[in-house]
């Protein structure tokens, strides 16, 4: 077991060296820079201006140096400008600073330090990640456990049709027809707020409920119908047959033998759902003009905010990664039936 | 002219009748769903003389309640879409107008339908299909998009203005709005103006076209890629596998909205990356069928080069005009040649959304060839001396093909959501076009003061997917009967 922790956790590392790269690459491609150099500079620079701004700054350096340095594995560079300025990428006295080091670079949009805006924003999503998978994680198990314990009944139709209808729903789908019903006065039920940025202070039901509800019902569906098929495969199960056979409650069946042995698969689901929900953030925290992390990633992404993106990616690729090891670790544990040698 | 109204006058005895059967539908439905927890179970009874008789008292009146009311509801749809068509315009109000505007697609639907349950035992897959309600009724929200998109975008059908077309003075427009005096064109915007006083409806209509072409046919080329690649790394296993799997993971675990924003801006587009991608990924297709042919054919090698020749001609020149661009790194092939140009927009939104898919069809791929090469008539294959090609693609391919049928239906209305994703934040498709995601965008700007812009294109790219998934239900349903 420790072993397969450790070969997973490998595996983890080097996948997350790889992405940053490519996402370092991809940040760092000259039209990028040129961009940087004249929107940090003037409008107007000519071509050698920029050349030079770039070099001063350590940006042509090649692209391995460059990377290494922003890990922290290398030293920073120290350069003599052209124009007489010497200019370091670290602070005096420090030789590597990076990622690693903990520092994360600066925004050129918010003007602020990365790992600032990286803390503020992820505390915000997390504020609407609690509450998405509150309203999630049970609401789609109990409509895949009533959905599965009676296979082919009237409630697992329409149950199962409730959850093809939200998985055909992608937010910005979902988040236009909910604020259209229920946050303007066309059907007259103008219960909630259609915007969201009241709620980064201030959470209540009538400005939170709607991003909320529009996060939950995409990736509800999906859970719900892996519970369904794993409670239905159980439902067969011989054990169970066995205790109906004694004569065992229904209720009983389900709540005690059946339950414990389906919730075994939408564990990894719900795991694996959680990258997932970070598109659905990016989307909603747009369309709601709540300022979280998606909404950060947006605002990076679109403003050619090299070192805010960087930050925004590594922090990405991380939950994604952590949340595939901890589904991956949790499965072995939960089932028994699964031994690694 | 007047505004229209939604119904007119056709709503004045249809709607309160639709409105007492929608009622009742959903009454009777939420009392199913509560008393299914309580009432006895449906039981049938034999009788001592020979009848058989349907025990469940007042669940079985409801059941039989929510059957009827269901009923009454489809028909009086269907009476607002038949008088839409028949009546002379006017009389109808929006919807009325609508379906007289959809006059075509209900005929080829009806053509389509007519055809295939006449002749479903012969059909395959296909027709059995119309065995199911499920695939039936997401076979249908399939086709009306599709032979929507045909009939604009092959000949300039069903929408009433041109997609473009500006008329000052219906900006934001409520729907039904007549057009101001003096202007030719149809008398009203169905759906209202938006923002820019474009009408809706045609907007949405042709929103159809570019996410029919686009979708189906990134996710045949998703299928390529994964195929070629997946079924060698199940089949052969070992490094081969170990090196595939990692990269489809390495890809997989990028969150998609991030790699649409480092692929699809213009920085990036100049540098050219899109472009090579392209041609990594589209040359795909050339391999498989070339592979296909000479594994299966290498025997009769005179049979086998003209076969290859004619479809690897007509392949590459496809392969070879589609990636040579002006204005972009390759541009090679003299004018006469080059066949079409695709906008660099389409094209990067394309490639994209291929680069997105075709890691989740390489692990579906690849997990169906581990578990199929086991099996028997592998191991015949493999003794007759067949080449693993042949057997890959000629024995083990065949037999994965149901769950690859219904992973390509879903895999379409993923697309879809993906392209709407990408339309929602500006990216690749110019700004004006009038694909649903796009529309989408330019309606939530106002959505608190204005609905109406945004409303018909999301609801459009609902009914899509959620047809696509219906289908894949009914597929997948359908094929495990045999």
């Amino acid at each position: 077991m420790g072993l397969f922790i450790l070969r997973r956790l490998g595996v983890m590392i080097l996948t997350a060296l790889c992405l940053t790269f490519i996402v370092f690459w991809l940040t760092n491609l000259y039209p990028n820079l040129e961009k940087l150099a004249k929107t940090q500079g003037n409008f107007r620079m000519s071509d050698e201006a920029v050349t030079s701004y770039l070099t001063n700054r350590g940006y042509t350096q090649s692209l391995p140096v460059k990377y290494g340095q922003w890990l922290g594995v290398l030293p920073g560079w120290e350069i003599e400008g052209s124009d007489g300025e010497l200019r370091r990428r670290c602070e005096e006295g420090q030789n590597y600073c990076g990622v690693l080091q903990g520092y994360w670079g600066y925004s050129t949009v918010f003007k602020e330090d990365v790992s600032k805006i990286i803390a503020t924003r992820l505390a915000l999503t997390g504020k609407l990640m609690f509450w998405v998978l509150m309203v999630m994680v049970p609401g789609a198990l109990i409509i895949g456990i009533l959905a599965g314990m009676r296979e082919g009944s009237k409630l697992d139709r329409s149950l199962s049709t409730f959850s093809i209808m939200t998985t055909a729903t992608p937010e910005y789908v979902s988040g236009v027809v909910l604020i259209a019903v229920f946050a303007t006065p066309l059907f007259g039920m103008q219960y909630f707020k259609g915007t969201a940025t009241s709620a980064m202070d201030d959470a209540n039901f009538q400005n939170f409920f709607l991003p909320v509800i529009t996060i939950a019902l995409y990736g509800m569906g999906y859970i719900a119908r892996m519970t369904r098929a794993s409670m239905t495969e159980v439902m067969t199960a011989q054990y169970i047959r066995t205790a109906r056979l004694k004569g065992v409650k229904f209720r009983t069946i389900v709540i005690k033998h059946a339950l414990r042995n389906a919730l075994i698969a939408p564990f990894t689901v719900i795991m694996l759902q959680i990258p997932w929900l970070l598109n659905g953030v990016v989307i909603v925290e747009t369309l709601f003009n709540y300022k979280g992390f998606g909404w950060t990633l947006v605002q990076a992404a679109s403003n050619n905010d090299i070192e805010l993106l960087l930050g925004v990616s590594v922090v990405s690729v991380f939950v994604v990664l952590l949340t595939q090891l901890i589904s991956d670790i949790g499965y072995v544990f939960l089932n028994p039936r699964i031994r690694i040698s | 002219m007047e505004p229209l109204t939604w119904t007119g006058n056709v709503g004045d005895f249809l709607n309160p009748i639709f409105w007492i059967a929608a009622v009742i539908l959903l009454v009777s439905v939420i009392a199913q769903i509560i008393l299914s927890f309580f009432a006895e179970e449906m039981t049938l009874q034999a009788n001592p003389d020979g009848t058989l008789m349907r025990r469940g008292g007042l669940f079985g009146l409801v059941e039989r309640l929510t059957k009827y009311s269901f009923f009454a509801v489809v028909l009086i749809v269907l009476a607002y879409i038949i008088l839409g068509v028949v009546l002379p315009y006017g009389s109808v109000g929006i919807v009325g107008n609508m379906a007289k505007q959809f006059t075509p697609v209900w005929l080829a639907l009806i053509a389509t339908f007519a055809l295939s349950i006449t002749f479903k035992r012969s059909l395959g897959l296909y027709g059995k299909l119309f065995d199911s309600t499920v695939g039936m009724i997401g076979f249908g929200l399939v086709m009306f998009w599709v032979f929507t998109a045909g009939f604009a975008g092959m000949f300039d059908m069903l929408a009433t203005h041109d997609p473009l077309q500006q008329i000052s003075g219906l900006k934001n427009k409520l729907p039904g709005v007549p057009l101001p005096e003096g202007v030719e064109g149809y008398p009203h915007y169905l759906l209202g103006g938006d923002n820019l006083a474009r009408d809706v409806f045609s907007r949405m209509v042709y929103g159809s076209v570019i996410v029919i072409a686009i979708a189906p046919l990134a996710t045949v080329f998703a299928f390529m890629v994964g195929i070629t690649l997946g079924l060698p790394a199940g089949y052969y296993g070992g490094r081969l596998d170990t090196i595939l799997s990692f990269l489809a993971n390495l890809i997989l675990a990028f969150p998609v909205i991030l790699l649409f924003y480092l692929l699809v801006t213009p920085e990036i587009v100049a540098t050219g990356i899109p472009t090579f991608m392209a041609t990594v990924l589209f040359i795909f297709p050339l391999v498989f069928f070339g592979v296909l042919i000479n594994s299966r054919y290498h025997t009769q090698p005179t049979q086998r080069t003209i076969m290859l020749a004619v479809v690897l001609g007509v392949l590459g020149l496809l392969y070879l005009s589609l990636i040579s661009q002006e204005g972009t790194v390759f541009n090679f092939m003299p004018a006469a040649l080059d066949l079409f140009d695709i906008s660099s927009g389409i094209l990067v939104v394309f490639v994209s959304v291929v680069f997105v898919n075709s890691p989740t069809v390489f692990r579906i791929v690849r997990g169906l060839a581990l578990d199929l090469r086991t099996r028997d008539y592998v191991a015949a294959a493999q003794t007759r001396g067949e080449s693993s090609w042949y057997v890959m693609l000629w024995e083990i391919l065949p037999n994965a093909r149901g769950p690859l049928i219904v992973d390509f239906c879903l895999r379409i209305g993923y697309t879809t959501i993906l392209l709407g994703t990408l339309g929602f934040f500006g990216l690749g498709l110019p700004p004006e076009s009038p694909d649903w995601g796009s529309t989408i965008n330019e309606g939530r700007k106002l959505l608190l003061i204005f609905v109406h812009p945004a409303l018909p294109p999301a609801l459009a790219l609902l009914s899509l997917v959620l047809g696509l998934n219906l289908l894949a239900d009914g597929l997948r349903e359908e094929s495990l009967k045999d």
